[in-house]
């Protein structure tokens, strides 16, 4: 009998553990380093590429500075960057990644660098429907003390305006993009990977880049 | 046609729906005007068109830019001041990176480095 009970008592637990660890809070990012180094200008080093897709940096690297942009930071002119790589030899972007941070900082003068990598781009073919997705994570980097000041990660779907919600942000991104041109079509993982972009970017809380001092909401968050 | 060769402008809904998704939510308008910058650097990182086609179509939106009295986003004078150099005006990549450097003094550094290369 008591055994019983122990073993009911025992399953009664585990299910609540259970549950509770499903209604924890979303953990909440850490800003403390970010605060205390206050970055005014980001690098955004080439993102790795996990995928099959050969697009899928230069369509995620092409998109990266309006959000980034945008939350206040200065940041250093992409193509160009990727040009004095490409001087220097490095045209991979793990092998970009690869460079010290001392370097970085020496050549771009940024305070600070970020390293992305995509897990996913491309349209997956299904038995029902497709759907094009864009996934990638990122870390901020601070290029004088080499402390990681936020990490984030982030994807978008073209299947998300499908939902009940009745459009969405990619239901009115793409329809928006299709009705000027509908060229569009032919390349819509790249405009998902802007929004991915935009999602994993993005300034302000709770989980956002810090606003950054070109910001009018800068050190209010 | 060549699958990278996008209009200047294909970007340009999204960019303009994200940023009024933004504003929604953050009640500030955009720092900067976006018109074809970012489609300019797909197209430079692609290396599908001429240095010269990537100058007129860099040329024609920092007009509508201008016209506005807004201001280009981080970047934009820089890469047309890369774009100049490859075609061999030295005299306007100058101006181009002295221009980013005025409207960003936290690109001195690179757009010194990039000087130096230049000269």
């Amino acid at each position: 009998m008591s055994k019983l009970l122990s073993f009911r008592l025992g399953i009664a637990l585990s299910a609540l553990a259970l549950l509770a660890a499903c209604a924890q809070p979303v953990k909440h990012t850490d800003y403390t380093a970010f605060r205390n180094s206050r970055p005014r200008s980001i690098l955004l080093l080439p993102p790795t590429n996990a995928t099959t897709d050969v697009n899928a940096t230069n369509s995620m690297l092409s998109q990266m500075t309006m959000p980034v942009a945008e939350a206040g930071y200065y940041v250093v002119p992409v193509a160009v960057m990727d040009e004095t790589f490409r001087q220097n030899g490095l045209t991979m972007a793990a092998d970009i990644q690869a460079t010290s941070p001392a370097k970085l900082r020496e050549i771009f003068g940024a305070d600070a660098a970020l390293y992305s990598d995509i897990t996913q781009y491309g349209t997956v073919y299904r038995v029902l429907d497709s759907a094009t997705v864009v996934a990638a994570s990122a870390k901020l980097v601070d290029l004088r003390t080499g402390d990681v000041l936020w990490r984030g990660h982030a994807s978008a779907s073209s299947n998300e305006g499908n939902n009940s919600s009745g459009g969405g942000l990619i239901g009115m991104l793409v329809a928006a993009a299709i009705k000027q041109v509908v060229n569009s079509l032919t390349d819509r993982s790249h405009d998902i990977a802007g929004v991915t972009s935009y999602r994993l970017l993005h300034g302000g809380p709770p989980d956002g880049l810090l606003y950054g001092p070109r910001s009018p909401r800068y050190e209010t968050d | 046609m060549n699958k990278y060769s996008r209009k200047p402008g294909l970007c340009v809904p999204v960019a303009a729906a994200v940023i009024l998704l933004t504003g929604c939510a953050t009640q500030s308008p955009p720092l900067y005007q976006w018109t074809g910058y970012q489609p300019a650097v797909y197209d430079y990182l692609n290396r599908g068109k001429a240095p010269q086609e990537q100058i007129d179509a860099l040329e024609n939106a920092l007009e509508e830019i201008q016209s506005k009295g807004h201001t280009p986003p981080p970047g934009f004078h820089a890469q047309l001041g890369m774009l100049y150099a490859s075609t061999g005006n030295a005299e306007r990549a100058m101006r181009e990176f002295g221009a980013e450097k005025e409207l960003f003094p936290e690109s001195a550094p690179y757009m010194d480095f990039l000087t130096k290369k230049s000269q």
